[in-house]
Formats: structure tokens, C-alpha cells, sequence
């Protein structure tokens, strides 16, 4: 962070080869968040793009290993703070496996509904505010009105809009409030029509076609060398997506295509996240209708909190309930490396047990710090204009990105 | 220590037949393949991975395992990511280097997979690890008069702005 001095004066300033370096950020409307570009110009031609990041480091990593690691929870959906449960269930899957738990289908459809709702949140954000961006306003009204509906169907689950740690090592914090499922059929069978309508405005715009057709293209084999995942890929035609390829959470019992468009460029990144709004939608249609009765914990004494009622009657319960608060569970020595797919691309938790009840390392490989690392070479040689489109189609949080 | 099912893994062969004395032991827990390598021989080995398909670095990062030695332990992540498939099968493959705390030094992984670049600064920034060859090797998280590196054990959670008598 900040290690980058501009100085005008480095290069030749006569005429017409006159090169100016120009700070875009860190508080510039199109990087939403704290993200500083230091871009150096001929004219209106980006000759080098460095971007700068960190503004946002507030040591989340550091504070993990003083947590026991149910503690560690509400720490992982402050990281993403778009792709909330996205982070908590990556976090509970890693944990999940060093324990050897086995999580009841019934929590699993539930963090696989939730986690799309998720994913067009996600998505319905980056739209509104990538369409502000480039010009189109109206569009950001509609993405919010119906993101509102998705943060209440947050509450009602979790109790909270946006840091939710709905999800636990063992299963869920607490079972589906009453009506919350028919809330979720509501907003989900209305919300097909909602993204005709998001199209409808920008579809056949031809402002929003020429802003974005042709902008922004970056080679597969580069994306992947500098550590680009997610809708970048699909939208440069290759079709890598980790639900398909290494499911979790019982993502191979849900019948979905994973959206790819070949043209590369800031529109069929648009056009991949549209289709995958509708593909996600598809999902929580399907977690609603095949959602399995029963538990929504594992069946772990030692792991997952016992209900308040046997609590009261069961003194086994009672002890377990008083060891897991006081000092939490102990989770045999290992590690994991366990990867998902987040909204912005490949989200990675990696837990280091020693065997004890803190974890000794956790490392968090976001998507947004890959994702930002190739966004000099997508910007060198391009036009100041289009660097606010093509920045925007990447779909960054810094948070997610500065940890 | 190689256990033979790591041995007939193409990749793990090539590393084996190309740079015999690189590793140290091998294992396979929870389903993940993982090769603890000399660190001297660090780039070779990622040389002879990058040409036998892992083509991703999906992230660098450390542990410290301050007060034993050798204290780091510099990990990589790396992924088979074939590109003209359609249909893509991902291998995943875990990469260790220990490093003593006095002499925390390594070579870069740029020259073999770009992207390395400012995960390694992440790991020099938070660790202090030095990464030879480095082409950018500046703090990237903390600012640049930052002392110290946050993610070493020894380095205090609350920072050393408080000096609390009782913290333990």
C-alpha cells in the first residue's frame, strides 16, 4: 500500500509525446471502495496501469488465530461483504472436512438455496452499479429494489441484513423461521421477470452495446497465468466453474448449466452474469422443491451446541454446552484447501489445525485479489474511458480484496 | 517418504525423474496431494509442475510455526486447469517449502506462473519472507514505514501501539 510515487516530471513533456501520470483513486467513484489505480497516460491512451491496494487491510487473518473457530464465523462474511454466506459456508465446508462431519442433506439444500440468493445479490449489485458507471441510472433502481427483498429474506433467516453467519461449522445456526420458505418461493418466482426487465433496458440499448462490445479483451491463457477465475473465464468461452468440476455441498444433485459466451470482452461478461442470475434462480427453485425433512445439524455432541430444551433436561448436554462455549472444540491437526465458487470466481479457505481449538493459520484466497492482479494488463494499451468499463465488468470488492 | 500412489502421479514422476533430490516427503491427507520440496530446488520443481500441466498458481502464502525450526513454511497451491478441454478435470496439487527464521529466503515463482507476483508480496509484507528475484517485492497490505510483519507469531495481536501488562 502506497508504496507508488507519481511523478509527473519522469517523463518528457513536450509537444505532442507529452506523457502525464494521473492517480484514479483511492476515493474514485468507479472503484467501489478504497482502490487506488496509478495510471500513466499518452493522451487519452493508457500506456501503464498499476493498481495499489490495501487500504482496506484490517487483519482478518491475524484475528482468526486468536478465535476459537466458531468464532471465527462472523469474521469470514466481513471479508466479502457481498458474498457473505458464500465465505461462511467456504469456511464451514473446510472446517466441516477436518472434523469428518457429515452435514444432514436437509442443511446442505438449505446453504445451497442460500448461497445462490447470494449469488444474486452479488450479481444484482455489481449490475446496478456497473450500469451507473457507463451511464445508465435507471437500471441501478431496479437491481436495488429487488436486492431490498433479498436483505429481508436475509434477516428473516438469519436475523441480519448483510453479516449474516447463518451458516455454522455443523449445520445451520438456526432452523428456517415460520414462512420463510414461501417468502423465498415469492421473491424467486417473480424474479425471472425482473431480469427480463434489467435486459430490457440495456439489451438493445445501443449506448450501453457500444460501450461495452469489444472492450476489454484479455487472452484466456493470461487470465489464468495472473490468476483470473470466475465469470471472466466463462465469459472468454472457457467453461470452469467449481460446482461442476469439484461439487460440494451436494451441488451434484442440482441439475444447472454454467453460462459461457465466447466474445471476451465487457459484454459477455455481462451477458454470462445475466445468465447466471437466471441459472441461480433455477437452483433455489430446485433446493425448494426437493427439500429434504430433518435435522439441520450434524449429529457432532461435541461440535454443534445442543438444543436449548435438552440443555435444560440432559446433563451431558448441559457439559457440552458449557465446553463449547467456554473454550470451544478441538479439531485434529491437518490442513485444507477448500474451494468454492464465490460470485467474483475461485474462493479458497485454507485451514492449518495444529490440534487445538484455534485454528493456527487461516489463509483466504479471495477471488477479488486474483482477479485485481491482471487488472494492469487488461488496462495497458486501452482508453481512459474504457478502463471504467472494463474495471467494472471484473466485478471487485476491495474487502474481499484487502482482507 | 513417497507413497506409491504420489509416485505414479505423472506430474510427481517428472519432478522425481527431472529433479531427483528436490523432495523431501510426500503424503496424500483429506484427499489433497501434498510435496514437501527442498527449497533451494523450489523453482526447478515448479518448472517441471508448470510443464506437466499445472498451469494455475490458485495462491502462495505461509505458516509460521514460531518457536520450532525450521519456523516457515512457504505453501503453494497449484491447479491443472486445462484449457482446450470443455469439459475441464481439475487436479489440485499442494507445494511446501520449509524456511529457518534467519535465513527466510526463497526464489521467486514469477518466472514460472505471473500471477505469483503480489501473492508473494502478500507473504514478504505479512511474513517477511524475501523472495529473490522478485520483480516488485514491496509491502502491498501494510503501509510502506510499517515495522514488523503482522502474520508472524511472535508479532502481537493488538499491535504494539498498547502495551497491556496483563496480555499473555
Amino acid at each position: 500500500m502506497a508504496t507508488l510515487e507519481m511523478n509527473p516530471a519522469a517523463a518528457g513533456d513536450t509537444g505532442s509525446t507529452r506523457r502525464m501520470t494521473l492517480n484514479m483513486g483511492p476515493q474514485h467513484p468507479s472503484t467501489h471502495g478504497v482502490l487506488r489505480v496509478v495510471l500513466e497516460l499518452d493522451g487519452e491512451t493508457i500506456l501503464k496501469a498499476t493498481p495499489d491496494i490495501g487500504f482496506l487491510h484490517t487483519g482478518i487473518e491475524k484475528q482468526c488465530e486468536v478465535r476459537t473457530y466458531q468464532q471465527v464465523v462472523p469474521l469470514t462474511d466481513r471479508v466479502d461483504y457481498l458474498a457473505n454466506l458464500s465465505n461462511n459456508l467456504c469456511y464451514c465446508l473446510a472446517v466441516e472436512k477436518l472434523l469428518g462431519l457429515e452435514i444432514p442433506p436437509r442443511a446442505q439444500w438449505v446453504r445451497v438455496m442460500l448461497t445462490e440468493i447470494t449469488r444474486i445479490n452479488s450479481h444484482l449489485v455489481w449490475l446496478g452499479t456497473h450500469a451507473l458507471d457507463i451511464g445508465a441510472m435507471t437500471v441501478f433502481f431496479y437491481c436495488f429494489r429487488e436486492r431490498e427483498k433479498i436483505l429481508r429474506l436475509f434477516e428473516m433467516f438469519s436475523g441480519q441484513r448483510l453479516m449474516t453467519s447463518y451458516f455454522r461449522v455443523g449445520g445451520l445456526a438456526l432452523d428456517a423461521p415460520r414462512g420463510g420458505f414461501q417468502a423465498v418461493r415469492r421473491f424467486i418466482d417473480e424474479f425471472p421477470s425482473n431480469v427480463d426487465e434489467y435486459e430490457n433496458l440495456l439489451n438493445a440499448n445501443p449506448i450501453w452495446q457500444m460501450r461495452t462490445q469489444g472492450v476489454g479483451p484479455m487472452p484466456v491463457d493470461d487470465m489464468i497465468d495472473w490468476g483470473i477465475t470466475g465469470p471472466m473465464l466463462r465469459a472468454a468461452g472457457f467453461p470452469w466453474d467449481i460446482r461442476k468440476t469439484e461439487p460440494y455441498s451436494s451441488y451434484e444433485k442440482f441439475q444447472f448449466e454454467v453460462p459461457v459466451e465466447t466474445g471476451n470482452d465487457v459484454w459477455s461478461r455481462y451477458r454470462v452474469r445475466m445468465r447466471e442470475l437466471r441459472e441461480s434462480a433455477k437452483i433455489v427453485v430446485q433446493a425448494l422443491d426437493g427439500l429434504p425433512e430433518g435435522p439441520i445439524t450434524a449429529d457432532a455432541p461435541k461440535v454443534v451446541l445442543p438444543d436449548r430444551e435438552k440443555m435444560k433436561t440432559q446433563m451431558e448436554a448441559l457439559i457440552y454446552h458449557f465446553k463449547i462455549v467456554t473454550e470451544g472444540f478441538s479439531v485434529p491437526a491437518g490442513e485444507i484447501y477448500q474451494a468454492v465458487e464465490a460470485p467474483r470466481g475461485e474462493l479458497a479457505y485454507y485451514v492449518v489445525s495444529n490440534g487445538t481449538g484455534k485454528p493456527h493459520r487461516l489463509h483466504m484466497r479471495t477471488p477479488s485479489f486474483g482477479n485485481l492482479q491482471g487488472l494492469g494488463p487488461l488496462l495497458d494499451g486501452r482508453l481512459i474511458a474504457d478502463s471504467i468499463a472494463a474495471m467494472g465488468s471484473m466485478d471487485f470488492v476491495l474487502g474481499d480484496c484487502d482482507r | 517418504m513417497i507413497p506409491d500412489e504420489l509416485k505414479s502421479h505423472p506430474a510427481i514422476a517428472a519432478v522425481l525423474a527431472q529433479v531427483p533430490d528436490a523432495i523431501e516427503e510426500a503424503g496424500i491427507a483429506l484427499g489433497e496431494k501434498t510435496v514437501v520440496v527442498k527449497a533451494s530446488r523450489i523453482l526447478d520443481v515448479c518448472r517441471v509442475l508448470r510443464a506437466q500441466g499445472f498451469n494455475r498458481l490458485s495462491s502462495v502464502t505461509a505458516v509460521d510455526w514460531h518457536p520450532t525450526e525450521p519456523r516457515f513454511e512457504v505453501v503453494y497451491h497449484l491447479q491443472a486447469l486445462p484449457v482446450s478441454d470443455r469439459s475441464p478435470q481439475v487436479d489440485r496439487l499442494r507445494i511446501k517449502a520449509r524456511l529457518h527464521g534467519e535465513e527466510a529466503e526463497i526464489d521467486s515463482a514469477t518466472a514460472v506462473w505471473r500471477g505469483a507476483e503480489w501473492y508473494e508480496r502478500e507473504v514478504f509484507d505479512l511474513f517477511g519472507i524475501v523472495f529473490r528475484n522478485h520483480p516488485n517485492l514491496t509491502r502491498i497490505m501494510m503501509p510502506a514505514d510499517w515495522q514488523g510483519h503482522p502474520l508472524r507469531k511472535d508479532f502481537p495481536v493488538h499491535g504494539h501501539k498498547y502495551d497491556y501488562a496483563t496480555e499473555s
